[in-house]
Order: structure tokens, then C-alpha cells, then sequence
């Protein structure tokens, strides 16, 4: 509880430190506090979890392990924020408080248990997103963006707010215990209403993890958005949104497995098509990466799909897995980007002698996204096929495999730009920042592709 | 010392010195020396080995728990000789690559793939296995995308995806065994003990064949192969058909034939019927070609169509001669692409229009050129002949119209062997290759070394057969089950 705390007063203090132009104290601020935050959420790991606060919020393990993967990665996020912003803005506190803000909200669908807050967390994330992806007023692609994602993100809230209200007028409650309760209870006569509202919490929450078919925005918006705004919503959000969408099905909505399990079964299958056949025909990297993203929602939603007690931990670790071999592409795009001017395949061309190291570790992350023994994105893959496998939804996994095998494509283009051709020999230029974050992601990456045991059993 | 864990880790050292330590100008010795020390710390387990069929020198740690995964290790009569062979041939391979200007990376990515080969061919636990399967995987497509020729980038891809899409496959069909083991564990033991019914097993035996056939390739699977040949770097193309299409091979003998032995039966001669055309069908194209690389890319299909062949006969003969034909085939491999690296190196070309008349410039190389071309033929006195005996006498066993039609590699062989032979070295000599060098140096004593160890093996068989005899009667029981 803590956390919630510490991370409010964070994200004022770090307004005010703007509105007294100590624009150098920012980030050192902003990464202690984080820090502090996953101290404070580490501690509360060997507590026993109650729901608090009239049972508004829970913070067992699942609720802890999530929340840190969040910070964590927001703490790697904002250590290449680092002239990022000033470069775009003179008002940079903005910034970092519009994160912080919407990390509260990661947080709070990370944790929640009453689905009131679970409103909550999603508004008070999206809402600091919505003026971030526009945060650069003069650039036109932000703003078409910035509108997108207000709009549809706005449609979507309708949707789960609506499908709130129909669970709360058949079971008489928002709590996701009650919820259970009455599902449980009634199993033949559980009311249509009830039926009604799962499936538009359903649509409200495939929106916010940009799976298929309600993935549209997630091109644009994502496109549009500063690099470093995409891969915070890319990552963070992304694993939030899974979050919040997994306990609410495989803790409340279980017992009407039968019910959602079809429709999420064809979002799947809709998603791992729609992602990798639209990333193969890109030729922006970055716009690539979007589209493996919507993909990876995919793969992400097989933990759903196949609900059992293993898919919080299989939906972490691809999720742990996920976010750092992401924000290694983000951040590698960052730097050839500002060298080459474009993102491009192309801008890419050659990198392999300009700076082998960057190569070398952008190549890692792609095998990580691809899913390659010795990496972590390779434990997370074979965490959700085997949960699949275990349902024996062998024609997904099948599908699955085609599609692992279409994605391995267009990773490798990047692989091929960067080590086969040649291009212009400008070399990139790596600061600090992002050494530290390339050492962090990579070690990590391949640390959990080697020896994942750690992360397995942890929730 | 015999630890196999460390000697499987070893390369990876060596790998990792020569990507953050040596110098370039010492890389090729330093990876000469590096190879050389695995080769060496792999001679006490041909010493100490037990040839009694079970596995020896076993080690198991236990890798990720969740999962049920172990580290398990271990070889038999059917590993050795190929692990054997892979450290044999590294050494050789890097001192082919002498004249070239590789760098450490070059050597580092071999050493990766060398690793990834010996964790493939010891691997107990099938996720030990699939990952040693993919590791392999990663450094020959660098290996050959980076120093290749022509289209390789295009060419490389499609190798890769193929590949990977096998790969994943057999992937679906470990996860679905992984399910059936009541001990939760991916044990090759608990895969064998398995009993499936006869329609799992045959759609497992699918999942499972496509993987090895793409790797091997086995006919209709191979259509990467002629072009990955021949675009690859000569050292790359040495590691793939050398060493890596055993990968496939192994893969039948350990894993799909003790683990889906209903479904390989009932499929067996289906698979023969696929080797068996494989074998006619490549050997007549490989007559036909102009493009040096492309004759042994095609003879090579021909020749693991025999192999693969002889291990679908599944019996003791055509399983030792499989054994017997792997490590001679990789080595005949290796000294055939060398000598037509040579060859492309002083002339500029491939194409046998273009060539003649070597014999006369460069008699040392015609004469161990001519000993790998029997060898490759299969010649009494020579390894080839040994192996092939015994693989269509297995499969002769099997079936005669499949030994028949088999026979013909012989036949065709010599065909294409002797016409390679004759445009490269007999004739007149054209006008690239009037000013051909002969042989010397490294170039000759590695050559020499690959001619003695066709001879070698062609007169005493038996120090390579009774290294598997035990553990290929064990594989044959399995049929009876």
C-alpha cells in the first residue's frame, strides 16, 4: 500500500520540482522514488495479502510480482529519457509526473479487487498516455495519434464501464470475491445480464491490450507516439492491461470458462494472423515492432486461454521477457533514428561495423522476440505453447508455430539490415544511458533464457 | 578427465576468448589451438568407453524445476561416434580456412555451432536437446549469411525459416510427449517408455520426421539445400553437409525411432520410397550440373537418401552402416568442398567448363583429390565402401526392389564423381588454370590428414563398428515392441 502512496507523492513532487525549474533533479528523483516504490513492494511479499480498504485492493504475490516488472521497467524507460525530453520540450517535468501518474494506474489494475478501482487504474493509466502520445504539439502525426487514442480509448472505457455495471446489477457487487461468489453459486442460473457484461468487459479489455479486432488503434497511436511513449505503452501498459484481464477471468470469470474461452480463442487466432502478417509487410522497424506487438498480445492471451494455475507466472515471464527485449529494439531505434533521421529497415544497413556491440545486442533482442533457446523470450514461449498443450488446443499451437516461424521473418530483417548490407557510415553515437540499459536488458534476457528458475514459481 | 559437461562447454570458452580477447592476427592460430584442445580432451572418452550399449558418462543437474527440465547428458555406441567426428572435423575445418582472411568472429561462431552440436548429439532430456538443436542453428546461418556469396542473404533466410519452422514442430511434439510422461519430466527415457496409440504416435512421428528430414534433407525437404551449398562460404558449407545434416540423422536414431516405433514401422516404407527416389532423382541431377559446389550439393542429397535409407530398414546392418556412413560421408565432405575451395581460389571458378588439366599443374592435389573421389564412390580399401556395403545390405534386408533401385547410387555415383574428376583434373588445361599451383603447407598436410582417415577407416571398419554395434542392437529391438 505503501507503493500507491509513495508513488502519488512521487509524481507531485516531481511536478513541483518542474514548477521551480530543477530540471536536473528530475530524473535522479524520479528513479530513487521508483526505487523506493519496489522496496516498498518488495516488502510486503512474505505479508500475508488481505484486500484493504473495504476490499478495494489486494496486494498478494501476483499483485507485487506485477507491479515491480512495471516499475522496473518504467525505472529502464526513464534512464533513456535522459535528453530525450528536453530535446522536444522546455517543460520536461511534465514528463516524468504524466509517467509516474500513469504507472500509479499500472499499479492499480495490477492490484485490484474491487471492480471500481479496476476503472480506476485503467483511466488514471490511459488518461496521462493520452497527453503523452500527444505530447509534441507541433508534430502532426502526434496529434492525429493523441485524438485516436482519446477517442477509441474513450469508446473503450464505455464498454468496460458498461459491461461493469451489467456484472454489478446480476451479482449485486463489484467485488471480484462476491463476483466469484455468485457465479459459483448460481452455475445454471447465472443471469443474462451477467453473460452481457462479461462480454463487454471483454471488448473493453481486448481494446486496452491491442489484440485483434479491436487492434486498429494500436498502429497508429503507437506509430505516432514519441519512441520512447511507445515503449513505455508497449510494455508497461501492455502488462498491466494483461494484469488486470487475467484475474479478472481466471479468478472471478472461471467458472464460465466455457463461455469465454471460444470467443477468446478466435481473438487469438485473429490476433497472431492480423500481427504477423501486417509486421511482415512493414518497412518501418518501428512500425514492425508495433505490429509484433499486437502479435505478441496474442501469444500473451494463450495464458487466458488455457486458464490454470501456471498462466500468472507464464504471462509474467513473457511479459518480463517481452518488455526487455522491447525496450532494447525502442532504445536502439532511439539511437539510429537520431543518427540516420529515419526508422526505417534501412537506417539500420551496415550497423554491424559502425558499432558491433549495439548490433550485437539488437540482435539478442531479436532472438528474444522470435523466441530462441537462450533467451528469455524462448522460456516464455515455451511456457504458453506447454499451457496450451496442457488444454490440448493442439490446432492453436499449430497455428502458433506457423506463426513463430512468419515472425522470425521480419525479426531477421533487421538482423539482415544491420550485418549483411551496407549503408551510410555514420556512426551512432551511445551515451551512458543507454550502455546501462543495453548491459541491464541483455544480461537479463539471456539470464532468464538460461537459468529462468527464478522467475517461474514466484507468483 | 571426462567430463562431458565441460567438455561440451569448452568450445564456448573458446568462443568467448576469441570474441573479447585474441587479436585478429592470431585468431586462425589461436582457433586452431582451441579446436585442437577439445579434440584433445574428447580422446579419453574414446579411450574409456564402454561399448556394452548403455550410456556412459551420464551427468544430470536439474536446469529449470517448474518445468520438470534436467541437464541431462550422456553418450552411447551412437553418439560417440558422432560427437567423435565433430571434434575431428572442427580442427579440420579451421585449418582449411587458413588461407583466408576470417577474423576471431568467424572462429567464435564455429565454436558456438560446435557446442551446439555435441549438447545435440549427448542430449538425454529433449528440451537439452531442442535447445543444442537451435543453438547449432543460429551460428551457421551467421557463418553463412555473413561470408557467403551471391544471393546468400535471400538464400539464407529461407534455410533458416525452414529450418526453424521444423524446428517448432518438433517442438509441439516434445510439449505433447512432455504431457503423456506420468514423472513430468523430458526425459529420453521416460519418452521411450511411453505407450501411445497408434494415432498419436503418427501424427508425433510427422512433427517429428519433418524436423530431421528438413535438416538432413531428405527428399521432399531439401529444396534449400543445392542453394545454402553453394552460397555458403566453403567452411560453412563443410560444417552443414560435414556435420550438421547428421543432426537429422541422429535425431531419427535417438528420437523418433525408439519413441514412435509403431508409426516409423507403419511409415517406413513410405520414408524408404521418399530416400530411395531421393537417391536416383539427385544423383541424375547432379550429373548434370556445371557449378562444381552443385555436383557434391546434389551428391550429398544422394548420399543421406542411402543413409536415411538405411536407417528406416531398421536393422542391425543398415543402422551400422548409417553409423559407419555418417562420419564417412562427413569426412569425405569436408576434403571434397577443400579441394574445390582450392580449385575456386586459383582459377576464379566453379564451373567445370571452365576447368581441365589441373592433374598436370598439380599432381599432388589430383592424387588426394582422386583418394576422396573413391572414397566418396564408395571403393573397396576406402571408407565409402564399407558403409555403403553394409547400408544396402540392410536395406536389401528390408526390401529388394529398395536395395535395387539404392544399388544405383553406386552406379551414379561414379557417374558424377568421376566426371567431377575428369573436367577438373584430366584434360587440357584452359586458361584459368595454366598457372595452377600445387598444393602445399597446411593446404597439403590437411589433406593428407583427411586421405589418411578415408584409408584408415577403409581397412579397419571395425574401431568405428564396434563403437556402436551395442547401442545399434538395442536401437534394431526396439522395432520388436
Amino acid at each position: 500500500m505503501g507503493a500507491i502512496i509513495t508513488l502519488s507523492i512521487l509524481a507531485l513532487l516531481v511536478l513541483y520540482l518542474g514548477l521551480f525549474k530543477a530540471n536536473k533533479a528530475l530524473l535522479p528523483v524520479s528513479i530513487v522514488g521508483l526505487l523506493v516504490v519496489v522496496g516498498l513492494l518488495v516488502r510486503d511479499w512474505t505479508v500475508e495479502a488481505n484486500p484493504l480498504y473495504n476490499g478495494m485492493i489486494l496486494f498478494d504475490h501476483y499483485a507485487i510480482a506485477f507491479s515491480v516488472l512495471c516499475t522496473v521497467v518504467t525505472i529502464l524507460v526513464l534512464v533513456l529519457s535522459k535528453g530525450y525530453f528536453t530535446s522536444s520540450s522546455d517543460h520536461v517535468a511534465e514528463y516524468y509526473t504524466l509517467l509516474l501518474f500513469s504507472l500509479l494506474g499500472a499499479v492499480l489494475v495490477n492490484s485490484y479487487h474491487n471492480l471500481a478501482l479496476l476503472f480506476l487504474g485503467i483511466e488514471i493509466m490511459s488518461v496521462a498516455l493520452y497527453i503523452l502520445v500527444g505530447i509534441r504539439k507541433k508534430d502532426l502525426a502526434s496529434n492525429e495519434a493523441a485524438l485516436k487514442y482519446f477517442i477509441m480509448g474513450a469508446f473503450s472505457t464505455g464498454f468496460l464501464l458498461f459491461g461493469i455495471t451489467l456484472l454489478y446489477g446480476a451479482s449485486g457487487s463489484f467485488d471480484l470475491e462476491e463476483i466469484k461468489h455468485y457465479v459459483v453459486d448460481h452455475p445454471d442460473q447465472v443471469s443474462p445480464l451477467f453473460y452481457g457484461g462479461v462480454l463487454l468487459m471483454m471488448i473493453g479489455l481486448i481494446f486496452k491490450v491491442g489484440a485483434a479486432p479491436f487492434h486498429f488503434w494500436t498502429a497508429d497511436v503507437y506509430d505516432g507516439a514519441p519512441i520512447l511513449i511507445t515503449s513505455f505503452m508497449s510494455t508497461v501498459v501492455k502488462i498491466a492491461s494483461f494484469a488486470g484481464l487475467l484475474r479478472l477471468f481466471t479468478f472471478s470469470l472461471l467458472p464460465l470458462q466455457d463461455f469465454w474461452t471460444p470467443i477468446f480463442l478466435g481473438v487469438v487466432v485473429l490476433t497472431l494472423f492480423i500481427g504477423n502478417l501486417s509486421a511482415l509487410m512493414q518497412s518501418s522497424f518501428k512500425r514492425m515492432l508495433v505490429y509484433s506487438s499486437i502479435s505478441h498480445a496474442g501469444y500473451l492471451l494463450f495464458a487466458v486461454v488455457a486458464a490454470g494455475p501456471d498462466s500468472a507466472n507464464a504471462v509474467f515471464v513473457y511479459g518480463a521477457a517481452y518488455s526487455l527485449a522491447t525496450l532494447t529494439a525502442f532504445a536502439g531505434l532511439i539511437l539510429v533514428k537520431r543518427t540516420i533521421g529515419s526508422d526505417h529497415f534501412e537506417s539500420f544497413n551496415g550497423l554491424a561495423k559502425k558499432n558491433p556491440y549495439l548490433a550485437a545486442v539488437m540482435t539478442i533482442a531479436m532472438l528474444s522476440l522470435a523466441g530462441i533457446p537462450l533467451t528469455a523470450g524462448f522460456i516464455g514461449k515455451f511456457m504458453m505453447f506447454s499451457a496450451v498443450m496442457e488444454q490440448y488446443h493442439i490446432v492453436l499451437l499449430l497455428i502458433a508455430v506457423l506463426n513463430a516461424a512468419i515472425a522470425v521473418y521480419y525479426y531477421l530483417k533487421v538482423v539482415v539490415a544491420m550485418y549483411f548490407r551496407t549503408g551510410e557510415d555514420k556512426p551512432v553515437a551511445i551515451n551512458g544511458n543507454y550502455v546501462f540499459l543495453f548491459v541491464v536488458t541483455t544480461v537479463l534476457t539471456i539470464l532468464i533464457g538460461v537459468y529462468p528458475n527464478c522467475l517461474m514459481q514466484l507468483i | 578427465m571426462d567430463n562431458l559437461f565441460l567438455l561440451i562447454l569448452t568450445p564456448i570458452i573458446g568462443a568467448l576468448f576469441l570474441l573479447f580477447v585474441c587479436q585478429h592476427a592470431i585468431a586462425k592460430k589461436a582457433a586452431l589451438i582451441l579446436s585442437l584442445i577439445t579434440l584433445g580432451l574428447t580422446v579419453p572418452f574414446i579411450c574409456q568407453f564402454d561399448a556394452s550399449g548403455d550410456f556412459n558418462y551420464e551427468q544430470s543437474y536439474p536446469w529449470i524445476a517448474a518445468l520438470g527440465v534436467n541437464f541431462h547428458i550422456g553418450i552411447d555406441g551412437i553418439s560417440l561416434p558422432l560427437l567423435v567426428l565433430t571434434n575431428v572435423l572442427v580442427p579440420l575445418i579451421v585449418l582449411t580456412t587458413f588461407r583466408k582472411p576470417f577474423k576471431g568472429n568467424f572462429y567464435a561462431l564455429m565454436f558456438f555451432m560446435q557446442s551446439g552440436l555435441m549438447l545435440v548429439f549427448s542430449a538425454l532430456d529433449a528440451f537439452t536437446f531442442y535447445v543444442g538443436w537451435e543453438v547449432a542453428l543460429i551460428p551457421i546461418y551467421f557463418i553463412c549469411a555473413l561470408w557467403g556469396d551471391g544471393d546468400r542473404i535471400r538464400v539464407n533466410l529461407k534455410f533458416f525459416i525452414y529450418t526453424f519452422l521444423g524446428s517448432l514442430l518438433m517442438l509441439v511434439a516434445i510439449l505433447y510427449l512432455h504431457q503423456q510422461v506420468a514423472t513430468n519430466d523430458f526425459e529420453w527415457h521416460s519418452f521411450v517408455s511411453l505407450d501411445l496409440d497408434a494415432v498419436t504416435q503418427r501424427w508425433i512421428f510427422w512433427a517429428f520426421f519433418i524436423a530431421f528430414a528438413i535438416k538432413i534433407p531428405i527428399f521432399p525437404f531439401h529444396t534449400w539445400q543445392p542453394n545454402t551449398y553453394t552460397h555458403a562460404p566453403a567452411a560453412g558449407t563443410m560444417l552443414l553437409a560435414g556435420i550438421m545434416l547428421k543432426m537429422g540423422v541422429y535425431g531419427l536414431m535417438r528420437w523418433l525411432l525408439p519413441v514412435v516405433p509403431e508409426a516409423a514401422a507403419s511409415y517406413g516404407q513410405l520414408v524408404m520410397i521418399l530416400c530411395v527416389f531421393a537417391v536416383v532423382y539427385a544423383s541424375i541431377i547432379a550429373i548434370q550440373q556445371q557449378d562444381t559446389k552443385r555436383v557434391i550439393a546434389y551428391s550429398s542429397i544422394a548420399h543421406v537418401g542411402l543413409i536415411s535409407a538405411g536407417v528406416f530398414a531398421w536393422n542391425i546392418t543398415g543402422l551400422s552402416g548409417a553409423m559407419m556412413q555418417m562420419v564417412n560421408h562427413g569426412i569425405s565432405v569436408v576434403g571434397l568442398f577443400f579441394v574445390l575451395d582450392i580449385i575456386q581460389d586459383r582459377t576464379g571458378s566453379r564451373d567445370l567448363r571452365n576447368l581441365g588439366g589441373i592433374a598436370k599443374k598439380a599432381p599432388r592435389l589430383a592424387l588426394v583429390f582422386l583418394i576422396i573421389i573413391m572414397g566418396a564412390i564408395g571403393l573397396p580399401l576406402t571408407n565409402g565402401f564399407i558403409g555403403e556395403f553394409l547400408l544396402l545390405k540392410g536395406i536389401y534386408e528390408y526390401g529388394v526392389w529398395y536395395a535395387v533401385f539404392g544399388g544405383l547410387t553406386l552406379i551414379l555415383a561414379a557417374v558424377y564423381m568421376l566426371r567431377l574428376y575428369q573436367k577438373t583434373m584430366l584434360g587440357t588445361t584452359s586458361e584459368r588454370t595454366e598457372n595452377f599451383s600445387d598444393i602445399a603447407g597446411v593446404e597439403l598436410y590437411t589433406l593428407v590428414i583427411i586421405s589418411a582417415l578415408i584409408i584408415y577407416l577403409g581397412i579397419f571398419p571395425n574401431s568405428l563398428l564396434h563403437i556402436s554395434s551395442a547401442s545399434v542392437s538395442i536401437l534394431a529391438t526396439f522395432l520388436g515392441r
